[in-house]
């Protein structure tokens, strides 16, 4: 996953304040929380010797786009179905406490996270611990995961 | 309350019961719920690579091809049945029938992976429990040569690592310490990097000894020392331990298995300590297990034309080359075997009965294709632990059970 520094680099690094932060270390930070939107930056589209730069930066910050509303992204290709972060999941487990909490796989919609035809998927995103102003940074299925096939932005 | 209508998988040796097939059809599945990706692939493939009766390459009926097959096994004088752990006990058994009955050689994978172990086991040398206890009350699992992320997809999330129990209210991490002895940076050991040991192959038994060593409180001689004695400390503390030995670690030990005996016995003088084998196709311990109560022994039987177990039996290779008609049954030996044997299966004629196309069904002279068990036919079978599952086939199918081709066969013999 992209850092923000990796952002940061190919920014103009001129902290001329456009985007309404104070410096573009800010704009980084913000543009990897998804608060902020690439076009922002006006100088990156308006100046040439930025051209270069706005190719790569646009490359790195597609994946972003993809995530969901929680920061999460998951990789079908590498997931095997293990259906660790669905026993990890705390929320899960409230929800289903006999079954996900015993290590069987879930029966009732009201899970995040789930393993359907091979692969995991995730469903009632406003129920993560991650949703929201208020979020706490729970990594409960990123850390189980053994082939890294979920992360957070 | 909706009543959830559960199915099987018989992917591998877990033998998961919690699967969902909300819209299943006869000859299709979609959206299939906790069904992991191998379990998936197991079940998938049958729709895009069914088998057709073939004899000799070209199309029969499936009449024709078990009249051919009988006729094989007929004029057949050392015939070998060989394969039978993906296959159900009930058709194990008649499979045992038709080889009392025709005096076969009868051998399955487990010579070249857990049979020494497995041996053990279910002589009670070696101490086990259900993987029900493991989660209920195990806090110390180690894995030692094998990879349940890549094996048993489902190992860790059902059973041994993530799931509460009884005792084990806050599990992993807390409550649970995962230890992983691999000869590679595994997806397992990837969840647990700093109780992970690695070993050179064929250094199992040296690190074996120095796990003995530091019981014993002394330096051990192999390895990082530091890490050595802290793995010493775990095991002190430890309530109930589990140790699943793979493949990896029993191809290194061998002919040293009394030592892995005397580790476990050893063990157990500090703490409570079980072994659980890990099998790799489903019905593996349902076969060794059957076999056991019949002759005593696990692997390589020759039974007599009396219908008795001979006393002494070749080796599988001996009896390959010497096989005059081979009946695969539930297995790919020659994607699975070593190439020197794989060529002797080759050259021999091949009966194969196996839902799906596979190697061994490329090669052999008859093939018989079978419903696939789980899906398509229900039974039971011996989970990887030796806990009976009994299970209902999910969609339809016109397919023949294995236990009713091989009743057919040996009707037409």
């Amino acid at each position: 996953m992209v850092s923000a520094m990796e952002i940061y680099m190919l920014l103009p690094k001129t902290n001329c304040k456009k985007c309404g932060l104070p410096t573009c270390m800010a704009f980084a930070v913000g543009l990897l929380g998804r608060e902020k939107k690439l076009e922002e930056c006006t100088p990156l589209f308006e100046e040439k010797k930025y051209e270069a730069k706005l190719a790569k930066l646009k490359d790195i910050v597609a994946p972003l786009e993809s995530a969901s509303e929680t920061g999460l992204i998951i990789h079908p290709e590498k997931c095997f179905g293990c259906g660790n972060c669905v026993i990890a999941c705390p929320v899960n487990v409230a929800a289903e406490p006999t079954r996900c909490g015993a290590g069987l796989g879930p029966e009732g919609d009201r899970v995040i996270l789930r393993v359907e035809d091979g692969v995991v998927v995730a469903n009632n995103l406003q129920e993560c611990r991650r949703f929201g102003p208020n979020r706490v940074l729970c990594n409960a299925c990123t850390a189980t995961c053994p082939s890294k096939a979920i992360e957070f932005v | 309350m909706t009543e959830f209508n559960y199915k099987t998988c018989t992917g591998c040796s877990l033998i998961c019961e919690d699967i969902l097939f909300p819209d299943a059809v006869s000859g299709s599945f979609s959206h299939a719920k906790n069904l992991c990706r191998k379990g998936q692939a197991h079940y998938k493939a049958l729709f895009s690579e069914r088998a057709e009766p073939l004899v000799e390459g070209s199309e029969v009926s499936l009449d024709q091809a078990i009249e051919k097959a009988a006729e094989i096994l007929r004029k057949a004088r050392a015939p070998v049945i060989y394969g039978w752990s993906n296959c159900t006990l009930e058709a194990q058994e008649a499979g045992l029938a038709l080889a009392a009955k025709i005096g076969a050689f009868v051998d399955d994978p487990s010579s070249y992976c857990e049979g020494q172990l497995m041996e053990r086991i279910l002589s009670g040398k070696i101490p086990s429990c259900t993987l029900d206890d493991v989660r209920n009350f195990a806090d110390t699992t180690i894995f030692w040569g094998s990879d349940p992320s890549s094996t048993q997809p489902r190992h860790l999330s059902r059973f041994s690592y993530f799931p509460r129990g009884e005792k084990r209210q806050k599990s992993y991490e807390e409550e649970r310490t995962c230890i992983v002895v691999d000869v590679r940076e595994s997806p397992t050991a990837k969840l647990c990097p700093n109780t992970t040991y690695r070993v050179m192959p064929g250094e199992d038994l040296q690190f074996l000894e120095a796990v003995l060593a530091v019981l014993e409180g002394k330096i051990p001689r192999f390895g990082d020392k530091k890490k050595m004695i802290e793995l010493g400390s775990i095991i002190k503390k430890t309530e109930y331990g589990v140790i699943f030995p793979g493949p990896a670690m029993l191809d290194s030990l061998r002919d040293q298995m009394d030592r892995f005996e005397e580790l476990v016995r050893r063990l157990n003088e500090v703490t409570t300590f079980k072994v659980v084998p890990m099998t790799g196709q489903y019905n593996s311990r349902g076969f060794s297990q059957l076999l056991f109560d019949r002759t005593g022994r696990v692997k390589g039987v020759r039974f007599a034309a009396s219908g008795e177990a001979a006393a002494e039996a070749p080796s599988l290779v001996e009896a390959v080359k010497g096989a005059d008609g081979i009946l695969v049954l539930g297995s790919d030996p020659l994607l699975d075997l070593p190439i020197g044997l794989a060529r002797a299966f080759a050259a021999a004629p091949i009966i194969a009965i196996d839902p799906r196309l596979s190697l061994t069904a490329d090669v052999a002279r008859v093939v018989i294709p079978s419903a696939i068990s789980g899906l398509e036919t229900g039974g039971t079978a011996l989970r990887t632990d030796g806990v009976k599952v009994t299970f209902e086939p999910s969609i339809k199918s016109d397919h023949l059970a294995d236990e009713q081709i091989l009743t057919r066969i040996m009707e037409e013999i």
